[in-house]
């Protein structure tokens, strides 16, 4: 996810295609297939004469920053990101959600710049700005005409260091916080369903814990929380800036030991592994909420980029997500949701950059006449096909066709670019993983992918849990949630 | 949205204000100073298509969108008709069937897309621009617009889907809200209705229907096609000729009826079992051509539209922690488009916020912006301008709203010094001539306070 500092809409697939509409979850779901899928940056098979500069140019400052710039010149603007490494992923009991927190106090101001006027500044240089967090990392970004890039960077440095966390900004921003929580999950049948799947799913890996926080932990954070939280991860040396768009590299370069190099590294404390539990049987859960519809989220654990033994796994397990739903013709729309007519909407999905082993996740909702048992049957059948019979030619064919062309399409946002190599560099793995990343797909086999599916999606390794609707009775009082009583005050 | 992707982020650039049912109406509000406009080159087909063209020779793809007077305006009294419609059109092409025209596409690494909103009913393609992958996905396009099959038993499965779309509605307190908001500002006006329709009208639809609604409005002359990409001019001509050759050569839609105002303010409270009660607060607004349009917008940006510096954010989030999103924006649209205020907040905090709400806009009308925040909006909205020209499929939004709305081709470049133009009194000006605090629709959704 991405509690951001600020709202954003996250409805898009249904605004697009609301006859193809997928169910929330399963929405969210298509954008991480077609994000983490097409996720490559080499160019291998694109129109050679056109292919811009492919490097990045990498630095490292005097105190440990990394400096990550990709130059794209079609238009004059420059995306700026400071990427830290620390999320949800990072927090203990207690505390969750203090990452995220955390993520909206940077926006209270230093010494220097008080109160509001980081967000005042960027908007009157004509930027955008947001911010971000998620399981592994939490990051801050601005939009921005490209002569403005110093502003950015004058911006970040002085809050890298010199956040000033009044106490007073923190009893109001948490409550933010908790609306944030109420309207994205509490109210929302399928977020509730999919928090509590991730926690049935992960026992003592940190995937357990929801980003937002619970809200019971949320009631009970202290400024002196928040105050830790940034002194122990908010240094340069747990830092990566990339810098995408208009710009020069050296000129980035120097520019950003003008602002960053002065600022002091820190002694950042080694992660705990909080290694996974091996899965001993399948788990099952059902969440009873008010809702009109079913819904389902089936989830196998997988290892990752950063944990495989054999990384050709898992771009095997990347072709396999888009063989069941890597668009209209995958076997998920083909079968479930046009041939058979058991599943409303349902998606497949797997995200390889996770920094410590995942899930890979299929959802949905059952069409009029069928139910979730169904819809369930169906979805295992597909993965029961994966492991007896090697996918066809001409699947992995358009898979790969399409691995190629996404890769020219995703040029086409500089922000999206930027964000790759941050994302990359800050979980732990290399930024040069996105040059291969189509060769790596283009050289999966029908074999490879049968393997993986006999190997990893058995049902040992799976979770299921199940939204079962309540009446929405106008005369009921909301359902008691831990935590609805505000008493931070 | 929710917790468990970290490739999420994508979606974090789509601000809130944007609304889901005319985005584009809003979110191409842009131009120029220092950084020029593209080029847009225009012409018309043979049939009277109207062809926006950009060329793009950065990256080898083409973006196109045909965009047509034919969204759910046009549903007359069968809601729902306009996007059953546009969902079906990859269900059957001549005697190619769903899974061929989806491998079809996908086989060659293009992208196919039908969407269909209040106003717009549009097709989009996304295709590599060498000729081996192009040209079969233009094939594949003309022979849907000319051939569009609307199969019977495809027809049932998507009519059948739109109904779980409803129910899906149903168990969101913010989906509520909107459509309780859309019915009580526009009563009887073709706005009214929710582009989904409605568990009664679904049913009642036919194959007939589709193929009538299909003949009237995606026709040549109710047609504009903007492209953007690795052309020329002799390329970009051949494709929109052939795309438009597979269309009726038709007539544009006729106008729509005007929106009647409010006669006096009206509160719709929906018993919902949500912890939030969400508000939406506003009346019927402006048409894209409106003339108070960069008043109106400008005085909108320091009112609710600049995200978490605007007076509504100040005053419901910053000060007061009350929600997380509180925000108001225009919707431009073919006829008077909602103006809507809004947040969502606990439901024992919602009368106080509406109360701030209220007051916020209420002082708004009567004294405009500070001349300080005036001078920070136009900075924002001026100085922001080349994010919102900086990729290709920007720019062919861009080129779709202006031909859909029939703005003047140097729209992009004016677009800035409109924005300076404007002033505190031409604001004050037309914030109260044009929005009547006691003519406005108040929604909530959630439990009544105690």
């Amino acid at each position: 996810m991405t509690s951001g500092r600020y709202p954003t809409t996250s409805n898009m697939a249904q605004l697009t295609r609301a006859g193809r509409r997928r169910a929330g979850i399963l929405a969210s779901l298509s954008m991480l297939i077609t994000s983490a899928f097409f996720a490559g940056v080499g160019y291998a098979a694109a129109d050679a004469t056109t292919e811009p500069a492919k490097t990045v140019h990498e630095y490292t400052l005097g105190n440990g920053m990394k400096v990550l710039v990709k130059e794209d010149h079609r238009a004059p603007i420059v995306v700026s990101q400071v990427w830290y490494k620390v999320g949800s992923s990072y927090e203990h009991d207690g505390i969750t959600g203090v990452s995220h927190a955390l993520e909206h106090m940077m926006f209270k101001g230093t010494r220097k710049h008080p109160g509001g006027e980081f967000s005042r500044i960027v908007s009157e240089n004509g930027g955008r700005e947001n911010a971000f967090t998620g399981r592994d990392y939490t990051t801050y970004f601005q939009q921005l005409e490209k002569s403005r890039l110093p502003i950015s960077f004058e911006l970040e440095a002085d809050r890298m260091r010199n956040l000033v966390l009044p106490a007073d900004e923190f009893a109001k921003e948490l409550k933010v916080v908790q609306e944030e929580r109420r309207m994205r999950t509490d109210d929302n049948p399928e977020a509730l369903t999919y928090e509590q799947f991730s926690a049935a799913a992960f026992v003592n890996s940190p995937y357990h814990h929801p980003i937002i926080g619970w809200m019971n932990d949320l009631d009970a954070m202290h400024i002196d929380d928040l105050r830790a939280w940034y002194r122990t991860w908010y240094a340069p040396n747990n830092a990566t800036l990339v810098v995408a768009g208009d710009v020069d590299p050296e000129a980035v370069y120097k520019l950003a030991r003008r602002h960053f190099s002065s600022l002091k590294p820190s002694r950042i404390p080694a992660q705990k592994p909080r290694l996974e539990i091996a899965q001993t049987g399948e788990r099952r859960i059902t969440v009873k909420a008010p809702a009109q519809l079913p819904y389902l989220v089936m989830g196998y654990k997988v290892p990752v980029l950063r944990t495989a033994e054999d990384d050709g796994e898992i771009y095997a397990l990347e072709v396999l997500a888009g063989i069941l739903d890597g668009g209209d013709s995958a076997r998920i729309s083909t079968r479930l949701i046009r041939e058979q007519r058991i599943a409303a909407s349902a998606g497949a999905g797997y995200n390889p950059y996770s920094r410590l082993d995942d899930l890979f996740i299929l959802d949905g909702t059952p069409a009029q006449g069928h139910d979730v048992a169904e819809l369930e049957q169906a979805l295992r059948q597909e993965i029961q096909r994966l492991s007896d019979e090697p996918v066809t030619a001409e699947e992995l064919g358009r898979i790969k066709t399409q691995v190629i062309a996404a890769d020219v399409y995703q040029r086409d946002s500089v922000f999206y670019q930027a964000m790759q190599l941050g994302m990359l560099e800050t979980v732990g793995l290399n930024w040069r993983l996105a040059d291969t990343y189509v060769e790596r797909i283009r050289a999966v086999t029908a074999e490879q992918v049968q393997a993986v599916a006999r190997k990893y999606l058995g049902p040992d390794r799976l979770t299921v849990a199940v939204l079962s609707p309540l009446p929405i009775d106008p005369s009921r009082p909301p359902p008691a949630m831990g935590g609805l009583d505000n008493n931070i005050r | 949205m929710t917790g468990h992707s970290t490739k999420f982020a994508l979606l974090i650039v789509l601000p809130r204000r944007f609304s889901r049912l005319a985005l584009w109406a809003v979110c191409l509000a842009f131009m120029t100073h220092a950084v020029a406009a593209p080029e847009i080159q225009r012409w018309d087909t043979t049939n009277g298509a109207r062809v926006y063209f950009v060329q793009a020779m950065e990256l080898p793809m083409v973006d196109i969108q045909l965009v047509f007077d034919a969204g759910s305006a046009r549903n007359g009294d069968k809601p729902g008709l306009a996007l059953l419609t546009s969902a079906l059109l990859d269900d059957g092409a001549g005697d190619l069937d769903a899974d061929a025209i989806a491998s079809g596409f996908e086989n060659l690494g293009a992208q196919f897309g039908a969407s269909s909103l209040r106003d717009m009913g549009s097709v989009t393609l996304r295709s590599l621009s060498e000729p081996a992958h192009l040209d079969p996905a233009l094939d594949l396009l003309a022979r849907i617009l000319r051939t569009p099959a609307f199969p019977a038993d495809a027809l049932e499965r998507e009519r059948n889907r739109m109904l779980i779309a409803l129910q899906s509605q149903d168990q969101s307190p913010e989906d509520i809200a909107q459509k309780t908001f859309f019915q009580a500002v526009y009563g009887d006006h073709p706005y009214a209705a929710d582009p989904l329709g409605t568990p009664e009208s679904l049913p009642a639809l036919t194959r007939g229907d589709l193929e009538d609604f299909y003949q009237q409005y995606y026709v040549a002359r109710n047609a504009v096609i903007a492209l953007v990409g690795a052309l020329d001019r002799a390329d970009a001509e051949r494709i929109a000729q052939r795309l438009a050759d597979g269309l009726a050569e038709g007539g544009r839609a006729a106008p729509l009826p005007p929106v009647t105002p409010l006669a006096e303010a009206r509160t719709e409270h929906v018993e919902y079992p949500s912890s939030q009660t969400h508000v939406l607060v506003g009346a019927a607004g402006i048409t894209r051509d409106d003339p108070d349009y960069f008043p109106l917008y400008v005085g909108n940006h320091v009112l609710g539209g600049s995200g978490l510096v605007s007076r509504i954010s100040a005053e419901i989030r910053e000060k007061r922690g009350l929600a997380y999103s509180a925000y108001s924006y225009f919707t431009p649209m073919r006829a008077a488009g909602p103006y809507t205020l809004g947040l969502q907040t606990r439901g024992d905090q919602a009368q106080q916020a509406v109360k701030i709400l209220d007051q916020t806009l209420g002082n708004f009308i009567q004294g405009g912006p500070t001349a300080a925040e005036l001078t920070a909006s136009k900075k924002n909205i001026t100085g922001g301008f080349p994010l919102r020209i900086a990729s290709n499929s920007n720019i062919a939004g861009n080129l779709a709203m202006i031909g859909f709305y029939d703005l003047p081709l140097d729209y992009l470049d004016r677009f800035n010094e409109r924005v300076d133009a404007v002033t505190i009194n031409q604001i004050r000006d037309a914030y109260q001539r044009r929005v009547h605090a006691n003519q406005m629709v108040t929604v909530t959704v959630g439990t009544t306070a105690p």
